[in-house]
């Protein structure tokens, strides 16, 4: 591989020393006849030379959807845009959301997910759980085949999840099977027993079944994580890492990989061993990586790309112009600033009235409308409304207009001891990015023309602010958390005293007590309406906004699912209607 | 003149040494690791993670690993970011990108650059003079960071000529636009040093006595002022041409062509230790070399010079 590379460099240095003296002779005749238009001809040989129109396919489709009727288009060929490259397409190494878009198509796991995000089959045709929802049962279909035609039964994924934990694989996710409760996968992680102990077994070939620590209602809802995908073992034994390379890989969803070039391009094709294949209308997936999002926008605009994405501050004009095909969904993400409440953090901090107040003084409708414009909703709860089971209680100050939340915020000022003779200064951080700027700056202006507070804003690299946030080491930081899962408590766990995520080191008894009881509670929707209810009259962290999911997608692309607030897609469900 | 190239080399391996250990020290004092990350992981999840990149090691046995495993195997590790691709995978795959497009971009612009400055200096103070400068001028202060969108958008958006980005292997379709954005300002670089040059050498002696004794224009061009007049563009060529064929971030992620560049970037956003050292010790030993085959060229073109003692 690296003699490929110390032959080409040899080869480019003898040519360069054969073109520098090449064109130099040239260059001179060149020098020496320009004096009219022969830089003209040259020039437009050039161009004629290098030019090739690219043409597109734009004949007709004869095909017509099986249930819809609808016209086909030719070409079924879905690409689409990812802004960086994903870390992996390995299900059990994988741990970003692209990541998981091309592992749903290449791999199935147990279960799928609808257009709404309901339950449906995948491998397991049906399956069951004991009374005490600690034994789950899964009977998986008989017709299911790896894409190089073995047999798909339950010894597969009794190897991948013992994968999954087996410390020298050391999955990022690993973790994932732990708050699944499985038998023993906190002590297979440690070390502590061999993943051979792992509470999974087949109990025949197609019967896989999966022994809990805990009664876990929605354990069968789980299984549509990548992490739990199935992995075919002789692959992974005769290829070690490199097994995921389009040449060596063995999958067994309704696609299979057949080109991978880093930071640019990830091809997946239909799998013909697929058990489904029948109903699947798109032949071709492909991702660009255009990690400009202008860019990306320009040639969606240009037609590479069926599905594109949306720079900040631009949907409201592409909504206008393109109605079809700007889209925007709430996301189960937040964005918020958190206060430090540890002992490195000022003072003032200390004092729910200055908490309170600066809360109540951010106009959260001018940093939607005017500055995001892209669907996000203003924030007065940590957890976002369209998060399932999740009440959005109102609270306080969600329901006063914005001269009233100032009125209040300037006596609570007041009040604390803070004001335009005595102003409060302390220094903001958030992580490049032109956006968080833009906030940032809205922020500390309405605090200072409000509540004559000095912000001073500073932004740091991603990995040093999560160093410096992680330490401690700040006074007010910008924090965002995406759901793993939809129910409140993905959120609500991160401002519990024993969270490794809560930054602020907020604590406060009853909301550790609420979230505790929640976990086995039949009706934790009323828990968690509480504890915002705490966070509210507490506010250890200032909740600005909640993520809007924005992209473009061009008309022909049907199946999107849309009302997926989880945002679940499997391209097998799509298809690309004739113009 | 082998005395001197085995003199270079001696001193090449201690430099690349301490390139190697220098950014390696750099790397891991930067804040964050490459696992750090809005969610960070659990105690045992990381612990699990670090023993099998061997980060759990202390630093100056990781170093000595590192360092051996490219002695001996050639192996430059595995990406920390891209977990089942190795270094060795990331080059391979990005390298041969970059090379080509910055072949043709040190081709053009040193084609054109040497042409504009060679007419801008024989015709000096005409319209083509001032035609040459002025588009080295301009070319010089508008960065391909600029240059590219605007490539795009005639390109792409308005003529639809050419496809906005990608690289398919190579077509020539995807490399026409990476390569106009790369090599106007080299280019332009290369065409106001030609003319300085040529018109420093065209005023001196030599060429002076050659007038007066008759010879042809062309010939006192091609055969007495254009070796001088290229010795300080070749002594720019040898770092240009690296800084060419190892990518540029902005051609990468713009036109997404998959290149070095950007891993060199992102290697360092990410704290992907493996991959920066990996494209650091490429560009040392890329640069290394091509200022030897500078100072190789030098010799050969310039009778004065003699590295032999």
């Amino acid at each position: 591989m690296f003699a490929e590379l110390i032959f080409y460099s040899f080869l480019a240095i003898l040519s360069m020393i054969k073109s520098l003296f090449a064109f130099l002779i040239f260059c001179i005749i060149e020098g020496l006849l320009t004096f009219g238009g022969n830089m003209k001809k040259l020039f437009s040989l050039l161009f004629s030379v290098s030019f090739f129109i690219l043409s597109t396919n734009t004949y007709a489709g004869s095909h017509s959807h099986p249930v819809t009727g609808e016209k086909l288009a030719a070409d079924q060929t879905f690409t689409y845009w990812h802004g960086d490259e994903h870390s992996s397409h390995d299900p059990q190494i994988l741990e970003d959301t692209y990541g998981s878009n091309i592992a749903r198509d290449l791999f199935e796991g147990l279960l799928n997910q609808d257009a709404d995000g309901n339950l449906i089959p995948g491998v397991a045709e049906t399956w069951s759980a004991n009374d005490s929802k600690d034994v789950y049962t899964f009977n998986l279909r008989k017709n299911a085949k790896w894409s190089n035609g073995d047999p798909i039964t339950a010894h597969d994924f009794v190897y991948a999840w013992q994968r999954a934990v087996d410390p020298a694989t050391a999955s990022p996710y690993s973790w994932f099977m732990e708050i699944m409760s499985i038998k023993n996968g906190g002590e297979v992680i440690s070390g502590d027993v061999p993943p051979s102990d792992l509470g999974v077994k087949a109990l025949d070939d197609y019967t896989f079944q999966v022994e809990l620590t805990a009664s876990l209602p929605y354990f069968a809802a789980m299984t549509t994580h990548a992490t739990t995908f199935p992995t075919h073992k002789a692959t992974i034994e005769a290829h070690g890492s490199d097994w995921t390379k389009p040449e060596n890989m063995v999958s067994n969803g309704a696609y299979m990989l057949t080109e991978h070039v880093i930071n640019e391009r990830l091809v997946r094709e239909r799998n013909p061993m697929y058990w489904d294949n029948d109903n699947t209308i798109l032949e071709k997936v492909v991702v660009l990586v255009i990690p400009d999002e202008n860019q990306g926008l320009t040639r969606y605009l240009a037609g590479e790309l069926d599905q594109g994405p949306v720079p900040a501050g631009q949907y409201k004009k592409l909504k206008a112009e393109y109605p079809e095909q700007a889209t925007s969904f709430p996301r189960l993400c937040n964005y918020y600033y958190t206060f430090n409440l540890s002992e490195t953090g000022i003072e003032a901090f200390q004092d729910v009235r200055v908490r309170k107040a600066m809360a109540y003084a951010i106009d959260r409708n001018v940093i939607t409308e005017d500055i995001l414009q892209a669907g996000q909703t203003p924030a007065y709860t940590f957890t976002p409304g369209s998060t399932a089971g999740f009440d959005v209680p109102k609270v306080a100050f969600s329901k006063m207009t914005q001269p009233e939340r100032d009125a209040m915020a300037v006596s609570l000022m007041e009040e604390a001891g803070y004001g335009k003779d005595n102003p409060l200064s302390f220094t903001m951080i958030y992580n490049t990015s032109e956006s968080h700027k833009k906030i940032a700056t809205v922020m500390a202006q309405m605090w200072k023309q409000k509540l004559g507070i000095n912000a001073t804003m500073e932004n740091t690299e991603w990995k040093t602010f999560l160093d410096i946030r992680g330490k401690q080491d700040f006074e007010i930081a910008r924090g965002a958390w995406c759901g793993d899962y939809n129910e409140a408590s993905t959120f609500l766990d991160l401002l519990t005293s024993p969270s490794g995520y809560n930054d602020g080191k907020y604590s406060n008894a009853s909301v550790d007590q609420l979230m505790t009881e929640a976990k086995t509670s039949s009706d934790s929707s009323k828990l968690y309406t509480t504890v915002e209810r705490i966070l509210a009259a507490e506010m250890p962290v200032i909740p600005i906004y909640h993520y809007a999911g924005v992209f473009m997608l061009n008309s022909q692309i049907k199946g999107w699912p849309y009302d997926n607030v989880e945002q679940n897609w499997y391209s097998r469900n799509f298809y690309k209607v004739a113009k | 003149m082998i005395n001197f190239i085995l003199k270079r080399i001696s001193i090449a391996i201690p430099t690349i040494l301490i390139l190697i250990i220098i950014s390696f020290i750099l790397m891991h004092s930067a804040p964050g690791g490459p696992f750090t990350s809005e969610k960070p992981l659990p105690e045992q999840v990381l612990k699990n993670i670090n023993a099998k990149y061997g980060l759990d090691q202390p630093m100056y046995i990781q170093m000595y690993n590192y360092i051996t495993g490219i002695i001996f195997n050639f192996d430059f590790g595995p990406s920390f970011r891209y977990k089942d691709r190795s270094v060795n995978d990331l080059i391979a795959q990005g390298f041969p990108v970059t090379l080509k497009y910055g072949s043709w971009s040190f081709i053009i612009a040193v084609f054109f650059g040497v042409s504009l400055g060679v007419i801008a200096a024989i015709r000096q103070n005409s319209y083509l003079d001032y035609l040459s400068v002025g588009f080295s001028v301009s070319a010089q202060v508008l960065p391909n960071f600029v240059m590219a969108p605007i490539l795009v958008l005639i390109f792409t958006l308005w003529l639809g000529w050419l496809p906005g980005g990608g690289w398919e292997g190579g077509k020539i379709q995807f490399v026409i636009m990476p390569v106009i954005a790369l090599s106007t300002s080299y280019m332009a670089s290369i065409a106001r040093l030609t003319r300085s040059s040529m018109l420093e050498v065209l005023n001196s002696n030599f060429i002076r006595t050659a007038r007066a004794k008759g010879i042809p224009k062309y010939k006192i061009i091609f055969s007495h002022a254009l070796k001088p007049t290229l010795l300080p563009v070749i002594s720019y060529l040898g770092p240009a041409f690296v800084g060419m064929i190892t990518g540029s971030v902005v051609i990468d992620m713009y036109f997404s062509t998959g290149g070095i560049g950007l891993h060199f970037v992102n290697g360092a956003l990410n704290r992907d230790y493996s991959t920066i050292m990996g494209i650091t010790i490429l560009i040392g030993c890329l640069t290394i070399t091509f200022n030897l085959l500078v100072d190789i060229i030098y010799a050969w073109i310039d009778p004065k010079i003699r590295y032999d003692s």
